[in-house]
């Protein structure tokens, strides 16, 4: 309103205001796109170099377009069982941190108990440690047992360790807003604890226990540091981008990056989704 | 059910105990391992010896003080930039978003999508020396400043360009969650109150977003910290930071005491910085 007054009172000011209301109207969004430009040139980067066609072991200038890298994604030795490893390990490790991130979540929210505070704080600190000194104190863990043989086993347990905290929180959000009448409703008429549980309180917190498992798996699947402490002579997806980086990555690196990075995008664009259908719901 | 109806005090702690005893078991008790590999003495070959050795703990600072600040440098640098850069987007969104807010937050997790070291190697052909940056910047007369010898890639430009490319999500998620929350009514009472946009957003909207800041600033500055890789790929080994040198000591030298007193300097150092962090921004719900 103030600004129409003053263009009323001083017309001859009118063009310069009616540019700095441009500028004033706009700077955000544009600075936005670039900031979305900055931030999704990478991926492009990584998209369009999977049809790249390198003459030699290095794929980082642009010589041709072609469709092999994608009609032979697993033509370099290694990566085909690297892949698998990694899918393996992140789709145990997250239905594991998943199952006992729940439960401790549900503790937190329905129960009080002595330990509240010391164990939320066991919570935070996984996630506020560096990666690297996640992975060092295993290691020097495994070192000390001789027993233990380093591979798919300490993988796992490394990485359902550095899930578990994420898988917390991410119930936990949920689990807040959680109306506990259903559950008196259900007991009152004469459910028990068990089959309450199975018809009313999983049914609820569904959601939030596919959000954790798809946050696990993602982070699984992209672990280096610990996995790169702990893995002996495994290689992991990332392990094998580390190993091949050092000779020159090939152009299938990029083809199970761009594949890893359209499943997620697709899993996140169809939440989105249901979320806006959820609301326009809501609305109407 | 009778069971838990006679000892419903144990519940919470049957639906606790998996969980806790897995972190309890490796994490709590491998850090407990790594003090106790950090105070041995000997070699692999010979065997280690647990002797108080505390001269691990002062050769790692007398020998590798260099890159502890050179960690605590990049990542306040890349944590600074981090921070001016998503700020004016997580506010866009947050109150111009409208009904595209979840997508534009997709756009923001975009980079998670792709993985870590992939995404980083795509940092190696943006900035190589024949690429479209270098030749802009020194077009702009920005080359000398920003690079060495005409080159970006293998300085330490790159490798804070990295780290602050790599841990962007995670400043800009907690300054949109901390900005959305903020009741807009608070903002038009102070513009009615005759404050200025500019004095509103001082004095309102940057205040009450103060625990987003806080919590961005740990979220980035930690992992930043810590990391190897962007020094690795994008950096040269003047640019090494110190987990190149604990990685190195512990995976290829087998220097398993040096490394682990190094792994608890570091850790030690960021548990200081964050509580006088935490005092000098007076937020005390750091943990949520």
């Amino acid at each position: 309103m103030s600004t129409v007054a003053i263009e009323a009172k001083r017309p001859r000011r009118s063009v310069v205001a009616a540019a700095w209301a441009l500028v004033k109207r706009f700077a955000l969004p544009v600075y936005a796109l670039l900031f979305f430009a900055y931030l999704l040139l990478p991926i492009v980067i990584v998209i369009v170099f999977s049809f790249n066609n390198p003459t030699g072991r290095f794929n980082y200038v642009w010589q041709g377009f072609t469709l092999d890298n994608w009609r032979y994604w697993d033509g370099v030795p290694g990566i085909r069982d690297a892949i698998f490893l990694s899918l393996e390990i992140a789709l145990v490790a997250s239905v594991i941190a998943t199952a006992l991130g729940t439960m401790i979540a549900l503790a937190l929210v329905r129960y009080g108990f002595r330990g509240r505070g010391s164990t939320n704080i066991l919570i935070f600190l996984p996630l506020s440690t560096p990666e690297i000194v996640l992975g060092a104190s295993l290691l020097t863990l495994f070192l000390n047992i001789t027993f233990v043989q380093f591979g798919f086993w300490t993988i796992l347990i490394a990485h359902v360790m550095f899930c578990i905290s994420f898988a917390v929180v991410t119930v936990k959000a949920r689990l807040v807003g959680f109306d506990r009448h259903l559950e008196e409703a259900a007991m009152d008429l004469g459910a028990n604890e068990l089959t309450t549980f199975r018809k009313v309180t999983l049914p609820l917190i569904a959601p939030a226990i596919i959000a954790s498992l798809l946050l696990c798996f993602a982070i699984s699947i992209d672990d280096f540091v610990v996995t790169y402490f702990n893995a002996g002579s495994e290689v992991t997806f990332p392990l094998f981008v580390w190993g091949a980086a050092r000779v020159g990555a090939p152009a299938q690196v990029n083809v199970i990056g761009t594949m890893i990075f359209l499943v997620a995008l697709v899993l996140m664009l169809v939440n989105v989704l249901i979320q806006w259908r959820r609301e326009s719901q809501a609305a109407a | 059910m009778g069971f838990f109806h006679r000892h419903r005090g144990l519940t919470p702690y049957l639906l606790l105990a998996p969980g806790l005893l897995w972190l309890g078991a490796f994490f709590l008790v491998p850090l407990g391992f790594l003090a106790h590999q950090s105070l041995q003495s000997g070699t692999i070959d010979f065997g280690y010896a647990f002797t108080w050795q505390w001269s691990n703990y002062w050769d790692a600072i007398r020998d590798y003080h260099g890159h502890f600040i050179r960690s605590f440098e990049y990542a306040a640098i890349a944590t600074a930039i981090a921070l001016v850069v998503s700020y004016p987007v997580a506010y866009w969104i947050a109150f111009h978003g409208g009904r595209w807010k979840n997508l534009l937050l997709l756009g923001i997790v975009a980079p998670f999508f792709v993985t870590y070291l992939i995404r980083t190697l795509a940092w190696q052909t943006i900035l190589a020396d024949n690429g479209v940056v270098v030749k802009t910047l020194d077009q702009l007369h920005l080359l000398g400043l920003l690079g060495d010898n005409g080159r970006i890639l293998n300085t330490a430009t790159a490798v804070v360009a990295g780290i602050t490319y790599n841990f962007l999500p995670f400043m800009a998620l907690p300054l949109y969650v901390s900005l959305e929350q903020i009741d807009a009514r608070l903002i038009e009472a102070a513009e009615d109150l005759y404050a200025s946009k500019v004095q509103a957003f001082l004095r309102v909207t940057f205040p009450l977003s103060l625990p987003g800041v806080v919590a961005g600033t740990l979220l980035t500055f930690i992992p930043a910290a810590g990391d190897f890789i962007n020094a690795q790929l994008l950096g040269s080994p003047q640019n090494h930071m110190i987990g190149n040198v604990i990685q190195s000591k512990f995976l290829e030298l087998t220097d398993y005491p040096a490394a682990a007193s190094m792994s608890f300097v570091l850790m030690a150092t960021i548990v200081i910085m964050v509580l006088i962090y935490a005092r000098a921004v007076g937020t005390e719900k750091l943990t949520g």
